[in-house]
């Protein structure tokens, strides 16, 4: 009896199946390969544009885009968690704490090179997420959302410990030296911070790019669609969550080793929830799931508020909310949707020219 | 294993298997055997415990008692995302893709279990990983070709026709390479025309790929055109085993799907 209802069901797919699949196939190729190229071009000019800033920009203007850099290395992180594998995070200000406070601690207490507090400032923060991400793995959605939440509002809070006071100097906070150009460069201090950003932002950058396109990638894409089906076709569901967690804080703890260097001054005030939410917003506005959003989401948290600030000294929270509010209004899907939703339409006009 | 026995060991074998959840006996000491190349259907009316055999098979479900052996060993210490490497394939009754992927993407993550990689080497995207990928894509190329998903290999999944669908799901699960391929209801949804190509397609599955098959299925028509063996289910006990023949015949099985007398 189920066998004739589903039967109409049926063929109204099948020619469904013939028709659509045809109309949307023909036009794939072309426009692919055009869009391909569209996107490769817009990236070297960025990377030109990216190359030459720092010998047109006042040193000021170089720390903000070298800011922005480290922001945008840190929501890549995030979109490696949020984007590509479907877990929720709020809590990441903390990773990026803990990165920073390790690169300070190391520089400060110990006089090792600010270069080789990087890869130890990621390492830790590696296995501090994925010790993370272990319990996370019962959470999900806003659960998991407000456990990232109690991270970020505790972690700030353990570098103030007496216990730890003798390495964090609890609110004091660590001054940390600027470091110079190395090899006799001749680059100002600002302007090395920002090629070394910029160096590592790219590498970070080509990583994720890798880690996507590859099986682990496709395996942290499943996860996120459908956790059972990846299950069933040998994923390992839990190791996969947690590594993901991993090298999601891994991302984000270098940005906040770089973002110490940068700033050269640390305490645990620097990392108040607000941070969290920063890399969430950078996260949201440069399109979830799309990589290169995360240079745009640096740009927006590190720029917006200082235009708002500029609208209006004394509402300034008040319009960074108003302009927050229109992006999303205008562009929800955050730049990467509307990018995505301009590259068709441009596909769409050539094909009926 | 061989030994004395004249016919070969089965390839996969369910003893004796008891489900209970709460106080309902949904399996009650379910025992048969699929040999290897055989199609063996697994019918019965809603309810009869189908589903749950079946999630006991790909491990999402574990027996109270019983045990499941595939080419002689139990599955029963194996967590389900083992259950690929093990040999055992599956596709889902709702069809459960990776929606936000490409058909092709999806393939590839069937072929996750039949390849390693680690997140090392995966970013850096060493030449060892590059080689696998390379391999990867021709089993995948060759998926799509066999299933003829060629025109829309590089869409997103999500918003093709159901039937284009099952097809991607059939060619996700036979990219890890399976020993044995469980289809829980696969012509559900699907119109008559597509029906008998399923037929045509899951008997090509048996003789060119050498995949033995477990079909549940609602479609009278599909399983007893296709099957060498069919298991009856009902109210979780198994009610008769045989050819299609023999188990249209049956009267218990008559009785299960007609309503009978009451006993």
């Amino acid at each position: 009896m189920s066998v004739n209802t589903t039967t109409t069901d049926g063929s109204q797919a099948a020619t469904g199946s013939a028709g659509s699949v045809k109309a949307v196939s023909l036009p794939k190729p072309a426009a692919a390969s055009s869009n391909a190229k569209i996107m490769r071009t817009a990236g070297i000019v960025l990377l030109i544009m990216g190359l030459a800033a720092p010998f047109m920009a006042g040193n000021f203007l170089i720390f903000q885009l070298t800011m922005m850099l480290i922001y945008g290395i840190a929501i890549l992180g995030l979109n490696i968690l949020t984007g590509i594998n479907g877990q929720f995070s709020l809590g990441h200000g903390a990773f990026y704490a803990v990165g920073a406070y390790t690169a300070a601690i190391m520089m400060d207490q110990f006089g090792v090179g600010y270069l080789w507090t990087l890869p130890v400032a990621g390492i830790i923060c590696f296995i501090v997420g994925f010790l993370f991400g272990l319990p996370a793995l019962r959470l999900e959605g806003v659960y998991l959302a407000l456990a990232t939440f109690a991270l970020a509002v505790v972690t700030p809070q353990l570098f103030k410990l007496s216990p730890f006071e003798h390495w964090t100097s609890g609110v004091m906070g660590i001054v940390i030296s600027k470091p110079e150009a190395p090899f006799g460069l001749p680059l100002n201090p600002d302007q090395w911070l920002y090629f070394l950003t910029l160096a590592i932002g790219l590498l970070a950058y080509v990583c994720a790019r890798n880690l996507v396109a590859s099986r682990t990638g496709r395996a942290l894409m499943a996860i996120r669609d459908n956790p059972i089906a990846a299950g069933s076709m040998g994923v390992n569901t839990a190791l996969f969550k947690s590594l993901a967690f991993g090298v999601s804080a891994l991302y984000t703890g270098v940005a906040g080793a770089l973002g110490a260097i940068v700033v050269q001054y640390i305490s645990p005030d620097s990392f108040t929830f607000t941070l969290s939410v920063a890399l969430v917003v950078g996260l949201v506005v440069g399109g979830v799931g799309w990589l290169p959003g995360a240079l745009f989401g640096g740009a927006f948290i590190m720029f917006v508020p200082n235009i708002a600030e500029e609208l209006s000294k004394g509402l300034s929270g008040a319009v960074y909310g108003a302009i927050m509010i229109l992006m999303m209004y205008a562009i929800p899907t955050g730049l990467g949707g509307l990018l995505k939703a301009a590259l068709t339409a441009l596909s769409k006009r050539s094909k009926t020219r | 294993m061989q030994a004395n026995t004249t016919s070969a060991p089965p390839q996969l074998a369910v003893h004796d298997v008891i489900v209970r959840f709460g106080g309902i006996v949904a399996l009650d000491g379910i025992a048969f055997e699929l040999h290897k190349g055989q199609i063996l259907g697994l019918i019965g009316p809603n309810g009869a415990g189908k589903t749950t055999l079946f999630n006991c098979l790909s491990r999402l479900y574990t027996p109270a008692s019983g045990d499941i052996l595939y080419d002689g060993t139990s599955v029963l210490s194996k967590r389900p995302h083992e259950m690929p490497a093990v040999g055992i394939g599956r596709s889902f009754q709702n069809v459960a893709l990776f929606q936000r992927m490409t058909v092709r993407d999806n393939i590839r993550v069937g072929a996750h279990a039949a390849s390693r990689s680690d997140f090392f080497s995966d970013a850096l995207h060493l030449p060892w990983v590059r080689r696998q990928e390379a391999e990867v894509d021709a089993t995948v190329s060759e998926l799509i070709d066999y299933l003829d998903l060629g025109d829309v290999a590089d869409l997103p999944v999500d918003g093709l026709p159901f039937g284009t669908r099952k097809r991607v799901e059939i060619a996700r699960a036979l990219a890890a390479k399976p020993g044995v391929l469980l289809l829980d209801e696969p012509a559900g949804g699907l119109n008559h025309d597509e029906v008998g190509e399923l037929g045509r397609l899951i008997r090509s599955i048996r003789d060119d790929r050498g995949v033995t098959v477990l079909l549940v299925e609602h479609h009278m028509g599909l399983v007893m055109s296709i099957s060498d063996k069919v298991v009856v289910l009902s109210f979780g006990r198994k009610i008769a085993e045989g050819t299609p023949a023999e188990v249209q015949q049956n009267p218990d099985v008559i009785a299960a799907y007609l309503g009978g007398p009451a006993e």
